[in-house]
């Protein structure tokens, strides 16, 4: 409001000219020979000080990135510019954003690094038979076959509606509400609850539709943590969390390593530890973020370890996340447990859990984007509801998904010829990988394995782990996410991911792998 | 137990723009079963070409079934969630904006980047362009959502560049100067200047003069322009004169890449007021500035457009002939509308801002406040919304100067409805007869010597 906006001014500059009478007079007094020593040692130091605390205040908060300016320079063209400095005497035209320009810089990361290399030399078994096979993207789709028949026999009258129809084509093109359509988050309620074996029920008033996960997870932090926070994660991890949480947000993640000897399972005991530590750092731990089923190891956290997670979480008042986007891709024998199926049972403390699920894994959809917060906590939610302002589904793919989630029968056959695909497939994977040596960690879930090529690395440490991703990558030609990309603290883990593959994909996939294998022995 | 930016009410949801909102869910109009409720027309959505749009899908089963001759893309776009966009409808896209442009500029695809919705073309763009604390400039009165868009989660500083009805709300040198000295008062970086053109809640387009103020203003000041263009397809009288993009009067003033201003130029637009399609959620970013066109795209992950979406859109805007005849007959009902509403108002005694686009009037009622304040405008706008029964947006949401101005928007209801909202305003504005005349006399004459008395060093425009 413009009235606001005036009476603020007069605050703004009130502090700084009565700040400076109250040195002045005193200051005169020094000067004039009154006062004495007391006030002469005490006054300099109080200007100091006084200046120190000016600045503190009125200064904008640290940009993430130290080499922004340097990089800023470099990127601009020059001019004989003959514009007249502007009266703060500037040093040059202004620059784009320090976080704009951390994120502008190209990826470092080994995890984009393979995607590109792959886009410029994809795989073709007719056309391009010596590209480089895709197996850093956690992307299924061995049943897209059942999507795309569902979809020619049912997507015109999805979208254009039946006569008599609620959902009819007028109202396409209309504004939303923001969150997303009553009948999706009642259709996505339906299809959660399938997904776990109606295990339990979800009430569609706690859900907030995203496009995406991507901006669910974005969104659960804006909302959980402040500027300079902390999540805790357990690692190896997602490496897209990397950007998604820590682009924007300001949030830091804070890794707590698991190892092979548990079967990169995570212990409370770890997760106090790096509590402690984050606070003597003075870092406010704000939650705790999982993945369950794990990515990219691809085990399932026990019931009761997710019991004690939550007590550890109560005892230090955090929120936990729990990222369940792989819910519906389970093909061992594990028995999957939902934090929603827990909750259902404990009467207390569901103020601080929020899940997090999406159809582009479970449903071989990330094109259209699809991503839920599910949330006990009335206030996430209406915050959450507000931030989907800014990322809302589009609502010809909302009027595709109502009637394809409806369409229970289709989805319960989905979900088991799904699984019994992926485990197959797995299975065939990774007995293909025992062939030259390679162990995989044992896993129930996922689009992926997470094989121990530790023996073929050249020294044991990150270095020698990404030298053999290189070998693999430009030798090989075949793209695998190293460890390191993951934090993970054991070197020579690789997440191959397999559901984009054909089973006679397979062998040539460990041929490759042969190759670059025996010259590393 | 929850962040800052979650408790916190920069989203704004809590003024008085979106409480009207409010009172219209509770009390919606309805021609049959609800005929005393409140009218919106405090919503900027266009409805008069929806029938356009979707006779369009319903003759082109192929596009809604993800299909191109014959063959099936379902799988392709299922898979398909590369940020860097769906290139044939990138195309299309940049094709569309010069074509609004009268053609007079090109764009190129490999600078467009696409978002849900140019809410969140906004709101990346700040991200890119400013840090927490800075600045940027934006005349008023604005669009009251950008106070969301720019404050709520990247920190980003409005300082209002205050215009006035003496002139037809036209940015002026001093008015710009004068903003830049507030902020360092503030001392607050500004970034850059935000305009929307043509505007929002004006409905005008920007002349020749105002964007050559910008550019010298931010040229010496070596700052950015953000040009909101979204409703640039709405200008309905004869666009290719009216309208002048931000890119266009750069390329007038011979700036080109050479140039260290050309970096600093971007536009944002959106199918939603144009195409009357809000509910798909397109918007993008056009950058001339690398780095901002690659950091806006990996950002752009938190709201990607459905591949789906961006598959029906490459085919419907490639069909030309569709195109054009949406936007001449789109445009056409517009303009009819508008004069409608125009007209109607007039016969209430009330004046409007000659606008020439947008959806929406700016509307004069001054003459119908009981003293010069915004206490006296709130009362009028509650008056307007519980015993007239229409929701408008007053100007004090739009952050306006002065006090008496209403946005009213006149694209998303019926003729019909038209017709019952403009005879309720005429009796409204009957029963404020003996005092509006009063206080009809006492504007005269203030205006009069506020003329005498206010300076005439920059330049000015008749009062429409």
């Amino acid at each position: 409001m413009t009235q606001s906006h005036r009476t603020t001014e007069p605050e703004h500059r009130k502090p700084t000219t009565a700040t400076a009478m109250r040195l002045i007079v005193p200051l005169q007094g020094v000067v004039q020979g009154r006062g004495g020593l007391i006030l002469g040692s005490l006054i300099p130091c109080a200007l100091f000080y006084f200046l120190q605390f000016y600045l503190k205040r009125h200064r904008s908060p640290n940009p993430p990135s130290p080499s922004a300016s340097s990089s800023n320079l470099a990127g601009l063209p020059r001019t004989s510019s003959r514009s007249t400095l502007s009266s703060r005497g500037s040093l040059g035209p202004v620059r784009i954003s320090a976080r704009g320009s951390s994120i502008a810089k190209p990826d470092d990361s080994p995890y984009y690094i393979g995607w590109n290399k792959f886009r410029d030399d994809p795989y073709d078994k007719i056309n391009n038979p010596n590209g480089i096979i895709q197996l850093g993207l956690a992307e299924n789709t061995l049943c897209l076959d059942l999507i795309e028949k569902w979809v020619s026999e049912n997507l015109s009258d999805s979208i254009m509606g039946r006569d008599g129809d609620d959902l009819s084509i007028s109202g396409i093109t209309t504004y939303q509400p923001f969150d997303g359509m009553m009948e999706l988050k009642v259709a996505m309620a339906g299809f959660m609850s399938q997904v776990l074996g109606q295990a339990v029920s979800f009430d569609p008033s706690q859900i907030v539709l995203t496009a995406g996960a991507t901006p669910a997870v974005e969104i659960l932090c804006f909302c959980l943590a402040d500027h300079g926070n902390a999540l805790l994660v357990p690692s190896p991890y997602y490496p897209g969390f990397d950007r998604d949480i820590r682009f924007r947000t300001g949030v830091e993640l804070i890794p707590v390593h698991c190892r092979s000897t548990d079967n990169f399972a995570f212990s409370i005991t770890a997760l106090d530890q790096a509590f402690n530590q984050a606070r003597k750092r003075g870092v406010k731990v704000r939650g705790i973020l999982i993945c369950n089923p794990a990515n990219p190891v691809g085990n399932i956290i026990p019931r009761e370890t997710l019991y004690e997670l939550l007590d550890f979480a109560r005892e230090k008042n955090i929120h936990v996340i729990s990222d369940e986007i792989y819910g519906g891709s389970i093909f061992g024998n594990e028995e999957f447990v939902s934090m929603a199926e827990i909750l259902e049972a404990e009467e207390v403390d569901k103020d601080r859990v929020h899940i997090i699920y999406g159809l582009s894994k479970d449903l071989s959809l990330p094109g259209f984007r699809t991503g839920v917060i599910y949330s006990y906590n009335e206030s996430v939610l209406a915050a959450a509801k507000k931030l989907t302002r800014f990322c809302s589904i589009s609502a010809p793919t909302q009027r595709l998904l109502i009637s394809m989630l409806s369409d229970t029968k289709f989805i319960q056959e989905y979900l088991e010829t799904n699984k019994r695909r992926i485990k197959k497939l797995y299975d065939s994977f990774v007995a293909g990988l025992k062939q030259l040596g390679i162990r995989c960690s044992e896993s129930s879930a996922g689009l992926y394995c997470w094989a121990d090529m530790s023996g073929l690395i050249p020294s044991y440490s990150e270095k020698g782990e990404l030298e053999l991703w290189d070998k693999l990558l430009n030798i090989a030609k075949i793209n695998v996410t190293p460890g390191s990309a993951c934090h993970c603290i054991e070197p020579g883990w690789f997440r191959c991911c397999f559901t984009s593959l054909t089973h006679e994909d397979i062998p040539l996939v460990i041929e490759r792998i042969q190759k670059v294998a025996e010259t590393c022995k | 137990m929850l962040s800052r930016i979650a408790s916190c009410d920069s989203h704004g949801q809590d003024s008085s723009y979106f409480l009207g909102w409010e009172a219209y869910e509770n009390n919606p109009y309805d021609q049959l079963h609800n005929p005393s409720g409140i009218i919106q027309m405090g919503l900027a959505e266009n409805q008069l070409s929806f029938d356009l749009l979707e006779s369009w899908l319903a003759s082109n089963q192929e596009a809604v079934e993800l299909k191109r001759n014959g063959e099936s893309l379902f799988r392709e776009l299922a898979l398909f969630q590369d940020y860097h966009g769906f290139p044939d409808a990138k195309k299309e896209l940049v094709k569309l904006m010069a074509r609004i442009r009268g053609n007079k500029v090109k764009f190129d695809p490999n600078k467009l980047v696409l978002t849900a919705g140019s809410t969140a073309a906004n709101e990346t763009l700040m991200f890119c362009l400013a840090d927490p604390g800075d600045a940027f400039l934006l005349p008023t009165p604005y669009y009251p959502g950008f106070d969301r868009d720019l404050k709520w989660r990247p920190g980003v500083e409005i300082v209002p560049i205050h215009c006035s009805s003496s002139n037809g709300f036209r940015i002026t040198i001093s008015a710009l100067e004068n903003a830049y000295q507030q902020a360092q008062t503030l001392n607050l970086k500004v970034k850059g200047v935000l305009i929307t053109n043509p505007s929002n809640p004006l409905g005008t387009a920007m002349t020749h003069q105002e964007l050559n103020h910008l550019i010298n203003f931010s040229k010496s000041k070596r700052i950015h322009i953000v040009s909101d263009e979204i409703y640039s397809g709405t200008v309905f009288d004869s666009p290719s004169s009216s309208f002048i993009s931000i890119m266009e009067a750069v390329m007038d003033r011979n700036i080109d890449e050479s140039d260290d201003l050309w970096s600093r130029i971007h536009i944002v637009y959106s199918l939603s007021k144009d195409f009357s399609m809000p509910g798909f959620r397109v918007g993008m970013i056009y950058s001339n500035n690398e780095r901002v066109v690659s950091a806006a795209t990996k950002m752009s992950s938190f709201g990607l457009v459905s591949s789906q979406t961006q598959y029906l859109l490459s085919r419907m805007l490639s069909d030309k002939k569709f195109t054009c005849n949406y936007m001449k007959e789109n445009r056409k009902r517009l303009r009819k509308r508008k004069e409608m509403l125009v007209s109607g108002l007039k016969v209430a005694g009330i004046r409007c801002l000659k606008s020439n686009a947008g959806l929406f009037c700016w509307v004069d009622m001054r003459h119908l406040l009981v003293s010069n304040t915004f206490e006296a405008e709130k009362e009028l706008w509650k008056k307007i919304i519980f015993e007239v029964g229409l929701n408008i947006s007053p100007g004090s949401s739009c952050h306006c100067n002065e006090p008496g101005w209403f946005r009213i928007c006149f694209a998303n209801i019926t003729e019909e409805t038209l017709q019952v909202a403009l005879q309720r305003i005429k009796v409204f504005a009957q029963s404020c007869n003996p005092q509006m005349l009063l206080l009809q006399r006492r504007s005269i004459i203030g205006k009069w010597i506020s003329k005498l008395s206010s300076s005439s060093s920059y330049d000015q425009e008749p009062d429409r």
